[in-house]
């Protein structure tokens, strides 16, 4: 059983006040206490940029990498020890800039992991230059005249590069958010929960209240399991018309189940010891 | 045959025509014939077409390294007989392809020539074209006095999972081959592989073999390694042998990946790591540092090839060193060792495995073509004295729990996820728990703590460089990494030379080396470097300027001959 109390680190949160990161934070650790993630079942990595500042504010193992890096570290670490939940916060630049290459790919290889992705549409660390989801046209540190480069959008991007579990969440809505957190590390695979994440401080056309009018919860009757479908709401994009909720879920077999050598067993279980080789070298006679 | 002799044979072709597996199957016969090899080999990047050769040197003393002489050639093509003619001995032996009626010049008298319808043997042998280099294998181990048998064993092995008839039909374009060149040309030639009366069983093993089955016996849990030339052979040898001995090896996306994947697995407790040549070390040197910062525990395989760029996939270069010492920005204790030989390069990856725990910091180990794809012949390597070192680690569970603890020796033990305790890996600067911080002390107390780690490591780890040959020489050469072998063969031909080989780059042996050097008469660093970058090291850590040197950058390796030359020009000079 977790607490709250068990997930409170001496550090406290040193967000702008009204980051979206508040509600990000908010809502994993209601998740981590009522699925019951703690140091012995969970690990996470996080990127570089104001998101990944959270292994300061969540008391669970944690490892912040390099910039763009955190979804390899993941990976390295469920191919060591499966049986742990493994989570990996990072950012629409980190992720999707300099990380571009390593999120297609875990997509691809659908490794058991889960992603939280704060889409804020900018770069927020380094004071607000534009990323690969800001808004075409928008004005930013970097493009003062205008962001002439067409954005990501980022489910439709994971859902193409084969994540088989895609979701999308607001700050906005802590405990829908919440719940998004627990079917993502339920589901067996590549989970990548974006998170519309207002950066209030840097990014003034995706504000809280520009998400508040302009999404809405896919209904109940949505099928999740059809590709199509999923691709063609994934790309929706425009005034009332940002889909929140589970946008595509498929079975395909994890990328740890390739490998027979830890189907019994984690990775680590065997303590590492010296191996008998000789029949290698006899084959080198 | 005279102990110290030694005979190379060459065999060349076009990519594509079998040329290294018959250089291998050869080496195989010559050491089940009680000799010791060197097999010596050059390809383009490519896979069809090209001009591919492989030498086998052999001979009943251990050798070391490639020569520039050829004693015997097996040309599959024209090309072969053009390019290696300046190499041929007088009365060297050409095995060619009879049919093709080449203009020889005046070979026949400079040469002995064996032409042999190698095409139409195989054709009529029911085998494939490409089986011309048995039928030209099977000629030769007449030539020179061998058993048929054991090629006949080694097609067998060589096309082992192949369906029968073919290699049925193969052993019978050999043995063709073999019964023509026994009846037309007997004793055309030297009978220099007769079977000795002793022959104690070896292995003929390159660098990329010996390092992978290194990290295989240390206990190797996961690899991420992403295809790059000389070293793709370790992710080969890995991803073949994965399920039979409980390891994980994963190919990347690329490097950055493979290290951080690697970095990943460690800091959840499994042995690890990756392996790549320069270009990819470039995208891992990010990871490198993160390793050192967080310090985790990581083994990187480094070999060299000829930089810069793209440079020569296939060449070999000394030219990574500085930039292996150096990469990444700040400071972190990092441990280097370079590999001379595959035998080194077995027993260094090994000790790597237990230094990265002990230090839990990274440690590469270099080598470069010459090492990765040049086999030699040992006796199996001997690791019953290896024992697992995992370093300092915890199972307590502590509220407590300080992952980056402030200790005497800046090694604090490691928890791993999933064991209970909460901490940080992190490569911001960081308290003791690992949380981020800034602050002077923090700062001040952890990069101490991470760099005194190296003074432990050189206090009780670091080896001394060895010396090969007379404590007191009238030259002393100075060189790292494959260099060594060409230097050794050197050696055996001048008794008053000696040899000092630096295994350990960081932390740098200074003190025994800075003895060595200024006890030595007259020195002279060999380098496959146009800046000498060993002896630039040895300026700035001992202050001894190495003044002479013999420098190559041309993708070669050094041949005992021009290292000899050298050494002879400077003793009459003196
Ligand atoms: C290799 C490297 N390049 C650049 C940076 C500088 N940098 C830090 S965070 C960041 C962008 C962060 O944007 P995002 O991932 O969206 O995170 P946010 O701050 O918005 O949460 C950049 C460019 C870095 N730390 N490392
Ligand atoms: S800069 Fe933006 S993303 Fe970063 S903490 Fe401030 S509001 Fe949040």
């Amino acid at each position: 059983m977790t607490t709250l109390q068990d997930l409170a680190t001496p550090i406290t949160p040193n967000f702008c006040p009204g980051c979206g990161n508040f509600g990000i934070w908010a809502a994993f650790k209601n998740a981590a206490v009522k699925a019951g993630w703690d140091n012995h079942n969970t690990v996470f990595t996080a990127g570089i940029g104001c998101h990944g500042h959270m292994v300061n504010f969540v008391k669970l193992t944690s490892f912040e990498g390099l910039h763009g890096r955190a979804i390899p570290v993941a990976s390295g670490m469920k191919f060591a020890n499966h049986a742990l939940n493994v989570f990996v916060f990072t950012g629409d630049g980190d992720c999707l800039g300099e990380g571009g290459n390593h999120f297609i790919h875990a997509c691809r290889r659908n490794h058991n992991i889960t992603i939280l992705l704060h889409n804020n549409s900018i770069y927020g660390l380094t004071t607000g230059q534009t990323s690969p989801a800001t808004y075409k046209g928008q004005k930013t540190k970097s493009t003062p005249d205008g962001n002439p480069d067409e954005p990501f959008l980022v489910s439709h991007l994971a859902v193409a590069a084969g994540a088989t579990f895609v979701a999308r969440g607001f700050t906005g809505d802590i405990a829908g958010l919440t719940d998004l957190m627990i079917a993502a590390n339920n589901h067996q695979g590549l989970s990548v929960v974006e998170i519309l994440q207002p950066c209030v401080t840097f990014n003034k056309e995706c504000s809280p209240s520009f998400y508040m009018e302009n999404t809405y919860k896919l209904p109940e009757d949505y099928d999740p399991e059809n590709k199509a479908l999923a691709l063609a709401k994934a790309i929706e994009w425009g005034p009332k018309q940002i889909p929140l909720g589970i946008i595509y879920r498929q079975n395909r077999p994890v990328a740890e189940s390739e490998f027979p050598q830890i189907a019994e067993n984690t990775l680590i279980s065997k303590e590492a010891s010296v191996r008998d080789i000789s029949e290698l070298f006899t084959k080198q006679h | 045959m005279d102990q110290s002799i030694s005979y190379s044979l060459k065999i060349g072709g076009q990519a594509g025509q079998g040329v290294k597996s018959a250089g291998l199957v050869f080496s195989k016969i010559a050491v089940r014939s009680g000799y010791n090899i060197f097999n010596y080999v050059e390809y383009p990047s490519l896979i069809k077409g090209g001009h591919n050769v492989i030498q086998t040197i052999f001979s009943e003393d251990v050798v070391n390294s490639p020569v520039q002489s050829v004693n015997f050639l097996i040309a599959l093509d024209l090309a072969t007989i053009k390019i290696h003619q300046p190499e041929l001995v007088n009365q060297a032996g050409i095995v060619y392809e009879e049919e093709a009626n080449y203009d020889l010049g005046d070979l026949s008298t400079k040469t002995r020539l064996f032409p042999i319808p190698l095409k139409k043997i195989a054709k009529e042998s029911g085998a494939p074209e490409i089986a011309s280099n048995y039928v030209a294998m099977g000629a030769t181990v007449s030539l020179l006095g061998a058993e048929f048998a054991l090629l006949k064993d080694l097609i067998a092995e060589d096309l082992a999972g192949k369906d029968i008839s073919l290699i049925e039909a193969n052993q019978k374009a050999a043995e063709t081959g073999f019964n023509y060149a026994e009846e037309k040309f007997a004793f055309g030639f030297e009978h220099i592989l007769q079977k000795r009366d002793v022959v104690s069983p070896k292995m003929v093993i390159n660098g990329n073999e010996a390092i992978a089955f290194a990290a295989i016996s240390a206990g190797l849990q996961f690899a991420s390694i992403y295809p790059m030339s000389p070293v793709s052979n370790v992710m080969h040898v890995l991803a073949a042998n994965q399920r039979k001995y409980g390891y994980i090896f994963k190919q990347a996306e690329d490097e950055i990946s493979a290290i951080n994947m690697s970095i990943g697995a460690s800091f959840a407790g499994a042995r690890s790591m990756t392996s790549t040549s320069g270009g990819g070390f470039c995208l891992m040197t990010e990871g490198y540092g993160l390793a050192g910062m967080t310090e985790t525990p990581l083994v990187i395989i480094e070999g060299m090839r000829a930089g810069p760029a793209t440079g020569m996939p296939t060449w070999s270069e000394q030219g990574d060193l500085r930039f292996i010492l150096h990469s990444h920005q700040g400071e972190f204790p990092r441990i280097v060792l370079a590999a001379g030989d595959p035998k080194e390069a077995f027993y260094l990856t090994q000790e790597a495995f237990n230094l990265a725990d002990k230090y839990q910091t990274p440690v590469v180990v270099i080598t470069d073509k010459n090492i990765c794809d040049s086999e030699q012949s040992y006796e199996d390597f001997d690791y019953s004295n290896y024992r697992i070192d995992r370093g300092q680690t915890t199972t307590v569970i502590d509220s407590e729990y300080k992952r980056y603890q402030i200790t005497q020796s800046g090694v604090s033990p490691r928890s791993f996820p999933g064991f209970g305790n909460h901490f940080i890996g992190n490569s911001d600067e960081h308290t003791e728990f690992g949380y981020d911080t800034e602050t002077i002390s923090d700062r001040n107390a952890q990069m101490e703590k991470r760099l005194k780690k190296l003074d432990l490591c050189a206090k009780e780890d670091m080896a001394a460089p060895e010396i090969f040959g007379p404590a007191d020489a009238d030259i002393t050469l100075v060189s790292w990494g494959s260099t060594k072998g060409g230097v050794l063969e050197a050696l055996k031909r001048h008794p008053n030379v000696n040899y000092v080989h630096v295994k350990w780059l960081s932390p740098f042996p200074v003190g025994p080396l800075k003895e060595i050097l200024e006890r030595a008469k007259y020195l002279i660093a060999v380098e496959a470097s146009s800046t000498s970058q060993l002896a630039g090291l040895i300026r700035e850590k001992t202050g001894v300027d190495i003044l002479d040197k013999l420098l190559k950058n041309d993708g070669r390796p050094f041949f005992p001959e021009e290292i000899s030359d050298r050494i002879t020009s400077v003793l009459t000079s003196k």
